[in-house]
């Protein structure tokens, strides 16, 4: 178990009697589990910035600010602060942070957000410099002790040595005189030759808790007197409980209460089971309200109209209209992408406990700050009354960025005595997701008598996701993430625009997932070059590496992913090869091949994906490569089946029965290649899975020549 | 009333016998490292063994287990077959975000218990079950055949 030393300053500490037995055998603790660590009364100690605390017990806490979903960001954020502090991983333990914007903000996003494979991106240079102003003060307390020059001390491994003479002081020893010294306005960094950690592969410290069952998720939590709640909201997305039958549900032993708020109902038990049941012997009537007929072909059609219309112009290169009048040759074609549902395999769920003058919530999040915020504003609490307790993710991939069932979860403990776990059944999870958007693109090409192309449009029309969830970033009509991987196309063509049509369906909420925007595009654009390709009777990766002058990573890459899955060499009939590129503002470069097979009855089967990766500076090797792995098979899920559909207003999937989600006995063998240098870190989290929809498509057409051009793909082989 | 073995201790539950040993696990006894993640048998993370039988919890009653061991990811590592996988899933870093890393270790064990060296066709019969949304499944294969190395 962690416990803490309360912090001396830049911290908002919080106390509170229930959070301490919560962390019971885990390593990683939260600061409001401070009750034990009161008890205990741990010494007090150095905390020069917030993310690194040092008592003078020795022991080193390093806070971490970005959550942990499977990323590895409980490494990666480690090693930047170990490489300058001069620990090694091995003598750390991490803390989850609280919520708190002016602490541990994301610069890319201004609140404290982990998403958009950003971790590294933000705070490469600020976690190194935390981790520098450490070790730099602990240097100077150890030279003013000596009264020596601090040049003439150097730090390793949590102890300070002075060179000439031999003499040591431990970390911990150093710690209070430490605390005592100006914080350095400026320290100097290492030279990325001399690193020691990053870019070694550094075992994962989270995981030895997640072998052994020790881990704590969200909806692992346990508090004395909690009561277990369990969820239907209305089905429809604005509808309204008509009638129940609370008789019936509180006559199941074990149902202690039912809370109807109108657009949600719970049923709050001693257990998930008495809740289930309960749930069902409401047998709950709703009034669907006015999406009671939205059905998917609706919503295609009115993305469908709204594309007829121009868009804000988010990229422009020469005269796109003029290019492509003057052609030889044109191509246009419409591509869209389904709704998809995240289906984290830890449901939606929180607890909490709200009291007169307090609210404590535990969840996992993405987004603490919009968590605390929330509760804030349900409970109608000032802020610093209300304490979050974050824990692992039982995945993320977008959907713990919304915090609506933080929301829900506050609005049932308001009505609730003591605290209470909301956690949703499956169906409700898939059923009442916040999805990915259904996206309508149309593109066009000209091309010349040789087949190059010389003239590029693309309209895309959809949500902006951003415009409701970070205003500031939708500027001039346009959200960059929604454009995001469509406006870096790389190729050489001398006329481009790019348009989007902001087009809101409000039947369903939808957000961000796994690999955002160019999730969307680069299966559009990838696609759309390779019909490119063969119109011009060209091989795709000949095709592509031609039109490349200006983008020698993207080339690069291609080069190597192209040549390790030996590119151009024959296949078995019904077999195909399929390459797909990606560059998008997560400044990474990747390059897929797929290789996949189609059986006369139209079954597809991926059997191997070879993937190049230059990310630049690479801080964990071996979680890049999981990253990628992990990335390419949430793709494959997305690309062959995902598809979230509405009927009567209702999601018409429920569970990974009509789901259906990759399985060991379907998973490819997956090879990544890493290109390595000291360019700037770009983002790994996601671009696996938006550079594999595309190679799949690819590879399809290449087996069976057969364009798909509306996802997933196997219904449409199935049905054709 | 009930009395079930867990993890080689008998424990006495008041619960309705259809109620599924996976709520019995976690809201009764507060063994939480067995996940729900489907309540269908249909994702594989609330997998325990049942006389080391891999069994899905969320949809097995408790009335099932009378007279039978429950082994929950607290405990196999206490097998042999259990320690090999959980140190294999370290050895190769295995895990990502760790939610379905329990049934998948408790599918794994059984597999290993009775198999000593399974081929990549006994891998997908007896990890099929066993969803991972982080995708996962090369690397579980790899600690799968590297467990079976060290037997």
């Amino acid at each position: 178990m962690t416990t803490h030393t309360v912090s001396r300053r830049d911290f908002v500490v919080v106390l509170t009697a229930t959070g301490g037995g919560l962390l019971l055998g885990c390593r990683v603790g939260d600061r409001s589990g401070a009750a034990t660590a009161a008890a205990a009364a741990p010494p007090p100690g150095f905390a020069p910035n917030a993310f690194i605390r040092i008592g003078t017990d020795g022991r080193i806490t390093l806070v971490m600010n970005q959550v942990e979903m499977g990323q590895g960001t409980y490494t990666s954020m480690p090693m930047l602060l170990a490489e300058e502090l001069e620990v090694g991983l091995d003598q750390v333990q991490l803390e989850h942070a609280p919520p708190n914007d002016k602490l541990y903000a994301n610069p890319l996003f201004g609140d404290q957000e982990t998403g958009g494979s950003s971790s590294v991106r933000s705070f490469y240079e600020p976690l190194r410099r935390a981790g520098a102003t450490a070790r730099t003060m602990l240097v100077a307390a150890a030279a003013q002790t000596w009264d020596v020059d601090p040049a003439s001390c150097r730090a390793h491994k949590g102890v300070v040595t002075h060179t000439p003479t031999g003499r040591t002081l431990t970390y911990g020893a150093l710690a209070e005189k430490a605390a005592k010294l100006p914080v350095p306005d400026k320290v100097v960094l290492k030279d990325p030759k001399d690193f020691t950690l990053i870019g070694t592969p550094a075992k994962r410290l989270d995981t030895p808790d997640k072998v052994n069952g020790k881990a704590q998720f969200g909806i692992d939590v346990r508090l004395p007197g909690m009561k277990i709640a369990t969820v239907a909201a209305s089905p429809v997305l604005g509808g309204k409980v008509a009638g129940l039958d609370e008789a019936k549900a509180m006559a199941i032993p074990g149902v202690r209460q039912i809370v109807n708020l109108g657009d949600v109902v719970a049923v709050v038990a001693d257990h998930m089971w008495a809740a289930k049941q309960g749930l069902a012997a409401l047998a709950i009537r709703w009034d669907d309200g006015p999406n009671a007929s939205a059905s998917t072909a609706d919503v295609v059609q009115g993305l469908d109209a709204a594309s007829q219309q121009p868009g804000v112009v988010a990229r422009k290169e020469g005269d796109a209209a003029a290019a492509l009048a003057g052609a030889a040759k044109k191509i246009d074609a419409v591509y869209q992408v389904p709704f998809l549902a995240h289906a984290t395999l830890e449901p939606m769920n929180c607890t909490v406990h709200v009291r007169k003058d307090g609210c404590e919530v535990w969840t996992g999040s993405q987004t603490l700050s919009r968590a605390q915020a929330t509760a804030a504003r349900v409970t109608g609490l000032p802020l610093e009354k209300v304490v979050v307790h974050n824990h692992f993710l039982g995945g993320g991939f977008g959907r713990r960025l919304e915090y609506d069932w933080v929301t829900q979860a506050v609005r049932i403990g308001q009505q609730v005595e003591g605290p209470v776990k909301v956690v949703w059944t499956r169906e409700e999870d898939m059923q009442h997701e916040y999805y990915r958007p259904y996206y309508y693109d149309r593109v066009a090409a000209g091309l010349d008598a040789r087949g190059k192309p010389v003239a590029w449009t693309h309209r895309l029309v959809g949500p902006a996701i951003l415009a409701r969830y970070l205003p500031p970033a939708f500027r001039n009509g346009i959200d960059p993430d929604g454009v995001d991987g469509a406006v870096h196309l790389m190729y050489d063509i001398p006329a481009i625009q790019v348009e989007f049509v902001r087009h809101e369906e409000p039947v369903l909420n939808t957000t961000f997932w796994r690999g955002v925007g160019p999730t969307h595009n680069i299966f559009v654009i990838e696609s759309f070059i390779d019909e490119l390709a063969a119109a011009a009777k060209a091989d795709p990766v000949e095709y592509r590496r031609a039109l490349l002058s200006k983008a020698p990573r993207a080339r690069a890459v291609l080069d190597l992913a192209a040549k390790a899955a030996g590119w151009g060499q024959p296949l078995p009939a019904g077999r195909g090869r399929g390459v797909s590129l990606l560059y998008s503002g997560w400044g990474s470069y990747l390059a897929e091949v797929a290789e996949v097979e189609v059986s006369k009855a139209g079954e597809l089967r991926v059997h191997r994906i070879v993937c190049a990766v230059d990310c630049g500076t690479v801080i964990n090797p071996d979680t890049v490569k999981a990253q990628i792995e992990g990335g390419v098979n949430f793709g494959i899920s997305g690309a062959l089946w995902g598809e979230i559909t509405l009927k009567n207003g209702r999601v018409e999937q429920s569970n990974f029965n009509n789901y259906r989600v990759l399985r060991m006995n379907e998973a490819p063998t997956i090879e990544v290649h890493l290109v390595r240098n000291l360019e700037a870190p770009g983002g790994i989290g996601e671009p696996g899975t938006s550079v594999t929809g595309p190679a799949l498509a690819n590879a399809v057409f290449a087996a069976t020549g057969k364009r798909i051009r509306r996802l997933p793909l196997q219904p449409a082989l199935r049905t054709g | 009333m009930a009395t079930l073995n867990i993890n080689g201790r008998d424990v006495t539950v008041d619960v309705p016998a259809d109620m599924p040993i996976l709520w019995v696990l976690r809201d009764v006894v507060g063994l939480t490292g067995t996940k729900f993640g489907c309540g269908m048998a249909l994702c594989g993370a609330c997998t325990v063994q049942l006389d080391g039988q891999p069994i899905r919890s969320c949809v097995t009653p408790v009335a099932a287990a009378t007279g039978k061991k429950i082994t929950t990811i607290e405990a196999i590592g206490e097998t042999p077959a259990g320690k090999k996988v959980q140190q294999a899933w370290l050895d190769l870093e295995v895990v990502q975000c760790g939610y379905c890393q329990s049934g998948q270790i408790m599918s794994a064990s059984a597999l290993l218990a009775k198999n000593a060296h399974p081929s990549d066709a006994d891998i997908d019969g007896a990890m099929s079950g066993n969803i991972c949304r982080c995708g996962t499944y090369p690397r579980i294969r790899a600690a799968i055949k590297h467990a079976a190395k060290g037997a």
